[in-house]
């Protein structure tokens, strides 16, 4: 029998080191996965992993793709963690997101086709604030009365996206368009497109603004006295209020910022990468972050470098589609097992695992 | 407005685009009544959904779909039950992942099996009963599955308060610790619930590829495992409420498809949404001021046990 | 003694990591016979009685019940043998009623209506009145321990097991209790009686087994020692009670009128109209029995809870609407009763522990931003000036023992120079010597010109320190008196006599 033993205080080694054997097991787990679709699962995984970044022949357009990708996905996840952390739960990012791109691209289309520096920057602004309305909803319904954050904020995302239809079949549709759904491109309005700024490297001001984040969170929660309370309030909430933290402005503070920083990648992504608001612009970059800020283990730089190894999947994920054939769904499924590996194995931080056992009496 | 739509099919439509909600619903409820909650049941039910489906289409029997679609979800629910009661993980963090992976696993179960269509489930045979005029409709034209799910809901009640069973689990789910001190096998009892709850989802789910669709497609459960999350919170943990929540959400969902058939003036889009909107909306007046739907939550929900000493 | 034996503990040993629970621990009681384990917290006695109900196994060592091989392999198994067991934090359940709490501790409960029926027959029987329908999350700690106690005694235990049965009572509630128990033992059933007050054993134990660091260091017939010599035996060493000075009172430095407030927990008791004030230099003492609102008492004054703004006044400066830092800046300090939790975050370190209340009294921040040396710095203080037992500042909290934890707590709020000190249960589950570190140090402050509150459940505590007393019943506090001149009767009418008796009237 094996046996849980709780550590006295939490091991900082398999903090560090669950995230690495999450992602080994998931990579033995996901090779069965593939093997059983018919796959060579070495070939598979070298396919998802490492052709991507050294494939000499594949490197040249991957390699920029990653900080595509990885961007509003670390982005996204920065806001998410600080929330969790805090033991709220915003689940609705995909619905912020949405709304923020929305907001930020019908700003822009407005000005449609004049031309101003000022343009951007202003779709900007909304588009952050376009995802802090949408995740202030569920935020308010939880202060004022009482409404679980994590239903609201998931249901949200139902009603964005029908408001996304809504909006590409009607007000945003490109008069132009011939009557296909979808906006204007804004990536052909110079003044509100969010361009690769340096070629060949995907970065774009959208991944700027993730590291931006990154370094935020970081100094807030390890200088800041509210991240500090950030991180009370989500281990011992009643210490938290003996400590003078008011749970009210906290709810709305990490929604705000989680739900603000969601709308800026979708501001981001829809100028940019994307390109266009049409129906199925976003690709669930809202639901993956939720595995990226656990794979980061909820920590600014973990939350870097998980957001580039799931970008990482996302591509080496398109490419075995296109050399091996594999099914797009695989990689989301494969992205879904690494979060059961990550919780499955994060025990070990917090437990010692005992073989065996106690001495029965004589 | 209404003057198209005849209130006795209204009703009765009602009742089988309710049947997933209910018994998925049914299941979280008794899954949280033992204190767990698994956010995990829209990834159940979608689980459910494509087991469910490819069982029916490869053996040709509708029951037998039903039965693959109760394992398949309860399959989902026991990596669930290993991650929160063996490994001690967060349970909010492992509904979520199950949602995800449930998402991702059953597109790629059903990649094969799109555009097929399932053996039916057919009306029970009723006779000359289900040929009057308004009963025969409502209350005597349904399939198996309508009537299993009230009974499910009759039967969860009277087990939750009458039996020596439903005094554990609920003893269970308002004080682990003490369940533990007296020799309750808290955990044992936790993973049982959790994957009565998965079977449940997945038969919620298995109903609506097989039946209200028919079809598979990707997210063919659009949600409806958390709005059954939510009518958990709308019945304040009591399964009568549950089938009253679960009635006022399907009336709602057939009620603005039958408005999007009439052609009624407000677009498409903010008709499909109104089930949501509604949904919050209850919600927030059933947690609010003294409605105290919270306050009959079971203490424990929600909290890892571990029996140290 | 001619009674036969009921149950021999023979060579019991239990370790868990670190610590070894019970060392080759022996002793046997008899039929009828109300047998006394004594010892301080941590002394192993919880172990004990665990292994012999089943929820522990031990290392080594045997037990027979009459003269049978005894090793109970869960409760269910115990209870089958005939031991019962009434805990010290009850293994009840606030939200089902009294009914359907026994039937969980019964192994083949009756229908309902019947159990019901017994319930009120042998509570009758016993003197503890009790209505079976009633929610036990709406009763009172006394009540509780009906619950518990007639739970047991429907099964017709041989062996009942009573861990601090007291610590919940009013005196008037105790006397009801020895009554009840002295009947249990005349009708044959063995009582284990666990506890650490020496004259509650003195009274009603024929047989007593004194535990220290989980070894037996004594048995005797406490009749025939005095209290003295058994604490003694208890502590290991002599205890000097605390010194204190009688120096004079300054003028009001708290003062709280008209306080009423809802209760924030679930089953709680909400205040009602509490007032009272504490001069510098004054130790009131505020006494109650466990959940008559205590907790709420607290909260009010920390600010966790908010009331009308002159409800609560620092040195006549309205703070009632006022959250913890604003009344910390004005100097009053507190610490609540759970240490991990809520005075504590457990999984946080000692540093980032002495942050969490201290930041705002100590400088520990300037524009938000921590300053994490002299944070370290301060959490060191606390350590040193208060021997908290810990291998450094960087550990977890939860990996103190309770009585370190409460030391740093306790001493975390007293070194930041507090005009008004509020503490509820500042010596709840420590060890005699760490009590009476943390009363000398209470104390202290308050001949420095502190204005002390003293929220316990233990009276003797309180009338060793206190200047004043008062006690909490029901939510409401009575007028505060000198203890000089107090009596026990008095304090336990104070405390609301016997809890719940005029209920047993209309049940008849």
């Amino acid at each position: 029998m094996l046996r849980l033993e709780k550590r006295p205080s939490p091991s900082r080694f398999w903090q560090g080191m669950t995230p690495v054997l999450a992602v080994v097991l998931t990579m033995i787990a996901g090779g069965v996965m593939f093997a059983a679709l018919g796959k060579d699962p070495v070939e598979a995984i070298r396919t998802i992993f490492w052709d991507p970044l050294f494939n000499a022949q594949f490197a040249s357009y991957s390699r920029p793709q990653l900080l595509v990708k990885a961007g509003p996905l670390i982005l996204i996840a920065i806001g998410l963690s600080l929330g969790f952390r805090a033991g709220i739960w915003n689940i609705g990012a995909e619905g912020q997101y949405i709304m923020g791109a929305l907001a930020g691209a019908g700003v822009g289309l407005a000005f449609y086709p004049a031309q101003h520096w000022g343009i951007f920057p202003l779709m900007v602004l909304a588009g952050a604030l376009g995802g802090w309305v949408w995740a202030m909803i569920p935020a308010i319904l939880k202060t004022r009365f009482n409404t679980n954050e994590i239903l609201v904020s998931l249901l949200m995302v139902y009603i964005a996206q029908n408001i996304l239809s809504s909006m590409s079949l009607g007000l945003l549709r490109n008069p132009e368009g011939g009557g296909f759904p979808g906006s204007r491109n804004l990536s052909q309005y110079p003044s509100a497109s969010n361009p690769e700024l340096i070629a060949g490297t995907g970065m774009h001001w959208g991944v700027i603004a993730a590291f931006m984040a990154v370094i935020a969170a970081h100094i807030l929660l390890q200088r800041h006295i509210l991240g500090f309370h950030i991180k009370l309030a989500g281990q011992a909430p009643r210490a938290a209020r003996f400590a003078g933290v008011n749970p009210t402005g906290l709810v709305l503070l990490c929604m705000g910022i989680s739900g603000a920083l969601a709308g800026l990648a979708g501001l981001f992504e829809v100028a940019g990468p994307a390109g266009q608001i049409s129906i199925d612009f976003n690709v669930g970059y809202g639901f993956t972050a939720i595995i990226v800020a656990f794979l980061g283990r909820l920590n600014p730089i973990g939350i870097l470098l998980a957001g580039l190894l799931m970008a990482l999947t996302y591509i080496g994920g398109e490419l075995a589609q296109f050399m091996l054939g594999l099914p797009a769904a695989a990689i989301q499924a494969f992205q879904g097992m690494l979060l059961f590996f990550l919780l499955a194995v994060d025990l070990l931080s917090n437990y010692r695992v005992r073989l065996g056992a106690k001495v029965e009496a004589a | 407005m209404f003057g198209g739509i005849d209130p006795g099919l209204l009703i009765a439509s009602l009742m089988v685009a309710s049947v997933p909600i209910i018994l998925a619903a049914i299941g979280e409820l008794v899954v949280e009544r033992a204190g767990v909650l698994n956010l995990g049941v829209e990834g159940m039910m979608i689980m459910g959904a494509v087991c469910g489906f490819i069982a029916s289409v490869q053996t040709g029997s509708a029951v037998l779909g039903f039965v693959g679609g109760a394992l398949g979800g309860a399959a989902l629910a026991l990596i669930f039950a290993v991650l929160t009661q063996f490994l001690l993980a967060n349970q909010v963090a492992s509904g979520l992942a199950l949602t995800l992976f449930g998402l991702g696993l059953s597109s790629l179960l059903g990649q094969g099996f799109v555009g097929i269509r399932p053996p039916a489930t057919e009306a029970l045979p009723f006779g000359p009963l289900a040929e009057s005029p308004f009963f025969g409709r409502v209350i005597f034209g349904h399939d198996w599955v309508v009537y299993l799910s009230i009974a499910s809901v009759a039967v969860a009640w009277w087990v939750l308060k009458s039996t020596r069973l439903g005094l554990i689990l609920r003893a269970v789910g308002e004080n682990h610790d003490a369940a533990h001190a007296l020799g309750y096998k808290v955990r044992r009892i936790r993973v049982l619930a959790i994957l009565f709850g998965g079977a449940m989802a997945g038969l919620g789910g298995a109903y609506v590829s097989l039946v209200r669709v028919p079809q598979w497609t990707d997210g063919i459960t659009a949600g409806a495992g958390w709005i059954a999350l939510a009518i958990v919170v709308f019945a304040a943990w009591r399964p009568w409420r549950a089938l009253i929540g679960a009635y006022l959400f399907g009336g709602i969902s057939v009620l603005q498809l039958n408005l999007q058939a009439a052609g009624a003036r407000i677009p498409v889009e903010y008709l499909s949404m109104s089930p949501y909107l509604i949904t919050i909306v209850v919600l927030v007046i059933m947690s609010s001021g003294k409605g105290k739907a919270a306050l009959n939550a079971p203490a424990n929900l929600g909290q890892t046990f571990h029996a140290s000493r | 003694m001619t009674r036969p034996e009921l149950l021999r503990v023979a060579g019991v040993t239990k370790a868990y990591p670190g610590v070894v629970a019970n060392s080759d621990v022996s002793f046997a009681i008899a039929e009828g016979e109300i047998h006394a384990l004594l010892g301080e917290n941590g002394a192993g006695k919880s172990t004990l009685v665990k292994m012999i109900y089943g929820l522990v196994k031990p290392d080594a060592g045997r037990m027979t019940l009459r003269g049978a091989e005894y090793a109970p392999a869960e409760p269910r198994a115990a209870r089958a043998a005939g031991v019962a067991m009434v805990f010290q934090h009850f293994s009840l359940f606030e939200a089902l009623n009294v009914a359907e709490n026994v039937a969980l501790g019964m192994e083949n409960p009756p229908p309902m209506k019947a159990l019901a029926g017994r319930i009120r027959a042998v509570s009758a029987e016993y003197g503890l009145p009790l209505d079976p329908a009633r929610m036990v999350g709406d009763l009172s700690a006394g009540e509780r321990q009906r619950v518990e106690i007639i739970r047991c005694l429907l099964q017709d235990p041989k062996l009942l097991i009573m861990d601090e049965p007291t610590s919940v009572l009013t005196p008037q509630e105790v006397d009801i209790l020895f009554k009840t128990l002295r009947q249990l033992a005349s009708e044959g059933t063995a009582i284990l009686y666990i506890s650490h007050k020496l004259e509650e054993i003195r009274s009603l134990c024929d047989e007593a087994t004194i535990l220290r660091r989980g070894k037996v260091v004594a048995t005797c017939t406490p009749r025939d020692r005095s209290a003295r010599e058994m604490a003694e035996l208890m502590v290991g060493a002599t205890l000097t009670p605390p010194a204190r000075a009688g120096g004079t009172k300054g003028r009001t430095a708290l003062e709280v009128a008209g306080l009423s407030v809802a209760s924030p927990i679930a089953f709680g008791t909400s205040l009602r109209d509490v007032t009272f004030a504490v001069r510098r230099g004054e130790v009131l003492g505020i006494a109650g029995v466990a959940g008559n609102g205590q907790d709420e008492l607290l909260l009010a004054l920390s600010g966790e809870v908010r009331a009308g703004r002159d409800t609560v006044r620092i040195d006549g400066a309205g703070v009632g609407d006022r959250g913890p830092n604003e009344r910390r800046a004005l100097g009053l300090v507190s610490a609540p009763e759970e240490r991990l939790g809520h005075a504590a975050a457990p999984d946080m370190t000692l540093v980032e522990n002495a942050l969490l209340s201290g930041a705002l009294r100590k400088r520990l921040t300037a524009n938000g931003f921590i300053d994490w040396e002299a944070t370290t710095a301060f959490a060191r203080g606390i350590v040193e000036e208060f021997d908290v037992r810990t291998p450094g500042t960087h550990v977890a909290a939860r990996a103190l023992s309770g009585g370190n934890l409460q030391k740093f707590v306790v001493g975390r709020e007293l070194l930041q120079a507090p005009g008004v000190i509020v503490i509820n249960q500042p010596t709840w589950g420590v060890d005699a010597a760490a009590a009476a570190a943390i009363r000398q140090a209470i104390l202290d402050r308050a001949a420095g010109g502190a204005a002390v509150v003293v929220i316990s459940q233990d009276l003797d505590e309180l009338l060793e320190i206190s200047d004043n007393f008062a006690a909490l019943n029901e939510g409401r506090l009575t007028k505060a008196r000198p203890v000089a001149g107090l009596t026990i009767d008095e304090i336990g009418l104070m405390m609301g006599g016997a809890h719940g008796m005029e209920v047993a009237h209309h049940g008849h």
